[in-house]
Parts: structure tokens; sequence; C-alpha cells
């Protein structure tokens, strides 16, 4: 990341300071924390948070004494922000990120593809919002410093990691001298140049692509709305592409593939961005002026661990996997590891769930990095062609696109979706979920329903599992209360949610009226069907008409107590 | 144009091109296409049709 040579600090953003604590340990005090996290990130304040949730205690380590410095992501999907939800944090991005859902793609000036994300007065949250990293790091970790359960230690470099049967050991060091601290789960949320990773000697595989982008973000007044917009073979980088996102406070992101033969250091030159960006703005007919925050060099990657469980060490985010920026996956999928292992770990570390509920981290979330995979490879060929076959390939389909319909689902960049568990050994009764027509399947995370002002079905989730009980006849069966005193645990009680569509004389559980039956409709629900959901918002089976053993199994199931 | 290819078989068949594109080299990337139209329009049997795609693609050039 490089700003330009006549200021060395951003336009808009007072990055804050984060002093040393001297912490115990260096006084030689031994102690062993349940749970310490690697890097101070999105993703690691994230997991910090969920633990938090459940009443886990953490420890989260950096050696930054300050949020990142540039801006990397900028696109929060829907998902994310049903996890930032469930965290209660989505206010504060929803007042400062930008909303959007539509995207349009340009051959030669000429518009050859629209982007439209599925939304509906449905949904709470737009599929998508722009926000600079910074800010989204800002809000997690003023959110993890109000949170007596997280312990965020700055200037805190891991230095080694050795793993024993019972403990992690940490050797950490800071500006008062190193120190060595115990601790019974790592997760490493410590990025693509892992410390973690590289201590225990842990290795990325995957591929790297050929094309590389310039990234640079400007300071720009215009009202055009928030779009994704992309411009293949543009009056201002012919033969090449160029993105352009709006970000808050007059922040707009440029990024523009580097033609084919031209030299990398040449073009970082800070008159030769300048050059680069100005023909750009020109070309999206803004009358400017803009200013230079900072620029950097993209060059994609697909690289992953073979395993994101090692003992007892669990890596996430960029730790565990590089993806394409093309499709929004980077951050989007490293929000989901983090809720994905934070309630895992919670809990197991309770006594609620055995180490085997840890082992399915791995496959659930690695599982969905090669899905991503298999969708940024296209994305990515299509946006830096490998070779001269794909390049012509590109041509002719955007060409064709300017008249012809049917091409132009190959230009769709295939953005960011929530990854489904259906293969999960925590997912249970495909039999059953078999039985529906319509509605979200087991493994897929829950869709959110709009029930009335400010308030959509994902609000009532609980901490814990929740379920959703569709009822049409007025009368719950005598064995529900039962078995939903079954399905809590010591901890973490049980959050059942009615939907009816008459009224219902029980005061002492959630119930939501549904008298047009608009989420029974999208649910696919009759009279007594049944979804149990997990706390990370996934189903773990469904049940046309409720079956309260199978319940039960399917509960013990989504805890690693059985396999199937 | 009346049978429709799936998007993701239409991903496929971009992908194979591409590839056979690159197989056959700079020089005999012209000659392979042509073939190929040539065979893909014995195919189809419907000159009408043949020549409708042939103007279409003859169209946004530069």
């Amino acid at each position: 990341m490089t700003r330009p040579a006549s200021r060395n600090s951003s336009l808009y953003f007072d990055y804050p300071h984060y002093p040393f604590v001297r912490p115990p340990e260096l006084d030689g005090e031994t102690i062993r924390h349940p749970v310490i996290i690697v890097g101070a990130g999105p993703v690691g304040v994230t997991a910090a948070l969920e633990l938090a949730r459940h009443g886990i205690r953490s420890v989260v380590l950096d050696d930054k004494d300050s949020v990142n410095d540039g801006s990397r992501a900028i696109c929060i999907a829907r998902h994310s922000f049903e996890i930032l939800q469930q965290l209660g944090l989505s206010d504060r991005f929803v007042n400062k990120a930008l909303g959007w859902t539509h995207g349009t793609s340009y051959y030669r000036m000429q518009p050859v593809f629209r982007l439209e994300m599925p939304h509906s007065e449905d949904e709470r949250f737009y599929p998508m919002y722009n926000i600079q990293q910074q800010f989204i790091e800002q809000f997690l970790i003023d959110k993890a410093m109000e949170e007596a359960l997280i312990e965020l230690r700055w200037q805190s470099r891991l230095e080694h990691i050795e793993l024993h049967e019972d403990c992690a050991i940490l050797t950490i060091d800071t500006p008062e001298g190193d120190y060595k601290t115990e601790s019974e789960y790592v997760i490493a949320a410590d990025g693509a140049r892992s410390a973690v990773r590289k201590s225990l000697g842990l290795k990325l595989r995957g591929d790297a692509y050929e094309g590389k982008y310039v990234i640079v973000d400007i300071q720009m007044q215009s009202d055009y709305p928030t779009e994704r917009r992309a411009f293949f073979d543009p009056p201002a980088n012919p033969g090449s592409t160029v993105l352009v996102h709006k970000q808050p406070d007059n922040i707009w992101r440029v990024d523009y593939q580097l033609q084919d033969g031209e030299d990398e250091e040449t073009a970082l030159q800070e008159d030769n961005i300048r050059k680069r960006v100005g023909a750009i703005v020109d070309m999206i007919g803004e009358p400017g002026p803009w200013e230079l925050e900072w620029w950097s060099l993209y060059k994609a990657y697909t690289l992953a661990l073979d395993d994101y469980r090692h003992e007892r060490v669990f890596f996430t985010g960029d730790a565990a996997h590089l993806v394409p920026i093309f499709g929004v996956r980077g951050l989007n999928s490293g929000f989901a590891d983090a809720a994905n292992i934070g309630w895992k770990l919670a809990y197991a570390l309770k006594g609620n769930a055995p180490d085997a509920l840890l082992d399915s981290y791995s496959p659930e979330r690695r599982g969905a990095t090669m899905e991503i995979f298999d969708n940024a490879t296209k994305s990515t060929r299509f946006m830096t062609p490998p070779t001269r076959g794909y390049a012509l390939m590109r041509e002719a389909a955007l060409s064709l696109s300017i008249s012809q319909q049917f091409s132009r689902p190959l230009i769709n960049p295939r953005q960011s979706q929530p990854y489904t568990y259906v293969d999960s050994p925590l997912t249970a009764f495909p039999e059953r979920n078999a039985e529906f027509d319509s509605g979200p399947g087991a493994g897929s995370p829950l869709v959110n329903r709009r029930i009335g002002e400010d308030d959509y079905l994902l609000d009532h989730l609980g901490h814990g599992f929740s379920g959703l009980y569709f009822n049409k006849s007025g009368a719950l069966p005598d064995d529900l209360d039962d078995l939903f005193s079954k399905l809590d645990t010591d901890s973490e009680p049980f959050t059942p949610i009615i939907i009816s569509t008459v009224q219902l004389n029980r005061d002492d559980l959630t119930v939501l009226q549904d008298r047009e039956e608009r989420i029974f409709d999208f649910y696919g629900a009759d009279d007594g069907t049944f979804y149990l959901v997990r706390p990370d918002r996934h189903i773990t089976a469904r049940w046309r008409g409720i079956q309260p053993d199978e319940v039960l199994q399917a509960f013990k199931q989504a805890l690693g107590e059985q396999s199937s | 144009m009346s049978k429709q290819l799936t998007t993701e078989a239409l991903e496929r068949i971009y992908d194979q091109l591409a590839e056979v594109v690159d197989k056959a080299g700079p020089e005999k990337e012209a000659l392979l296409l042509s073939k190929l139209c040539l065979l893909l329009a014995q195919q189809l049997g419907d000159e009408e049709t043949i020549r409708e795609c042939i103007d279409i693609a003859a169209r946004d050039l530069s």
C-alpha cells in the first residue's frame, strides 16, 4: 500500500492508537486461557464477539497498535450483516455502509450485463454493502472493548506456538519483553502471512493467476448511486478492465487491470497512477476534482490449507484461505468462519458438546472455500483471462452480448452467496428435507421474512439453538413443551419461535402472527412443520410434521454426539 | 434459434473453446474456428438461421 508522496496520512480516517498494556504473564504469572485468538482483524474480533455471546472468555493478540492501514475489503454481503446483527452490531454498520442491489457491466462503454441481486421487502438488509475495512475493524474493536469477556492485547506478536496434549503454549513478543502463555484452544486469524501457520510449518496450496490489478482509492464528490460498475476494454484502459465502487465518505474504489506487457514498477509510480485514474474519472463522466488516498498492486490467488483444524488450532479467514477479490468472498467467508468456530468452541468448552463437534469446522468451512474456488476460478478467468484462448472467448462473449441475451450470463460476476452445509456431518434427516417443495433446505441458512414494522423473523433467534414451529390449528401438541425443554443445554437455552396463522394464548413463548400465510408459504410449511436451527442460523434438519424423537436425534447430531 | 443451452452448458463450451484455441495456436485459430462454424452449420441444417447468425456475429466488431 502506498500513499501520495505529499501526504502520509489518510484524507478521511483517523487511525486510532491502541496502547500496549502489560499482561500479568510478563510478571511471572502462569495463566491458561480458554481461547487465544491471534489477529485482531475483522475475523479474529468477530470470533471473540461470537465466543463472548456464548459466555466464553478470550484473549486477542495483534502485533499492530491500530486498525489496518489502507482499505482492504469493502463489500459486506447480507449474510455477513445477519452475523453482525446477532453480535448486536448491525445498526452501526447500517448507518455507515452504503447498501446496494445491482451492477452494470460495459463492453467498450455499451452496457452488456445487468447484475440484479435478490432483494425484497422481506429482507432487513441489502444484498450488499460497501464500507472500508478500517471502519469494519473499528466498529468491531469498539464493541469488543466494551465486552468484559474479551481482552485485546496490542503490540503483541506471536513468535512461536507449541502444541501439547492438553493445551497450546504461545510465546509472545512485546515492547516490554517476551512471555509465554497457555491456551486450551487457538484461533488463527492472522491473515495471509499467518505467523501461526508458519510456526506450525503448514502451507497453503493452490493456484496463482496471471492478471494484475492496480487498486486505488480516491476521494471525489459524486451523486452517482452505489452499484458495481465493470468496464471491459474501455477507452481509458484499452484491452483491459476497470471496476468502480462507491464507498462512504466520498471515497471511490477504482481497480484497473494492467495491460499486457505493462511494467509493474512503472505502472505503480504516482504520476502514472494519476494519469490512469484521471482518464477513468473522465470516462465515467465525473467532473472532479479528485484526490488520491492510496494504491496497491493485486494478484489473484486460490490458496487454502488442507485442513482448517490442526489439533487445538483453528484457522480462519485469510490464514486458512486466499480467494480472488472478484465476487467479494474474502472477508464474507471470514465472517462465516468466525461465526462457525465461535459457537462450536463455546459448546465444547462448556461441556455441552464433545470434541467431535470441533471436527466439523473444517469440512463445513473448507467445503465453503472449495465452492468459492470453483466460482472464483470462473470469474477470475473472466476478469483476468490467463491465455489467448480465454481472452478471445471473453471478447466474443462481450461483443455478442451487445445485441444478444443468451451470452450475458457468461459475464455474471458470481457474487458471494452463503454456503450450504448440506453434506455436513451435523446436518440430519435428508429424507425429511426431501418432503418439502420449497423453503431453505437442511444445511442452508434461514431466510429472513418481514413480520411487521421494523420486525423480521431473524430478529427473534436466540443465542443457542432455535426452532421454528408452524401452527395453524390454534393448539400446540401436548408433548411440544417437553421437547423444547429437552433442547435446552445447561448453559444455552433453546429458543422456540411459533409461527401461527391464528391467535395463540401462550405469553411464555415467542409467537409470530402469519395470518396471510406468507411465512408458511415461503417455508413450505403445514400445521406442525418444524425447523431446527443452529446458533449460526443454519438449518440442522426440518420436518413437514414434527417428530419429537427425530428432533432430539438431530439435535445430538448437530452437537457432534453421533454421526450419521 | 430454437433449442436453448443451459448457462452451465454454455460455460463448459466456452472453456473448451478457449482451451482448443490455445492448443491450435494464434496462426491456426482462425482456421479452427472456421471449420467449427462449417460443421455447426451442417449440423443445424437451416440455411436461413445460419445466415442470420453470420450477420449477428459480424456486428459490433470494432
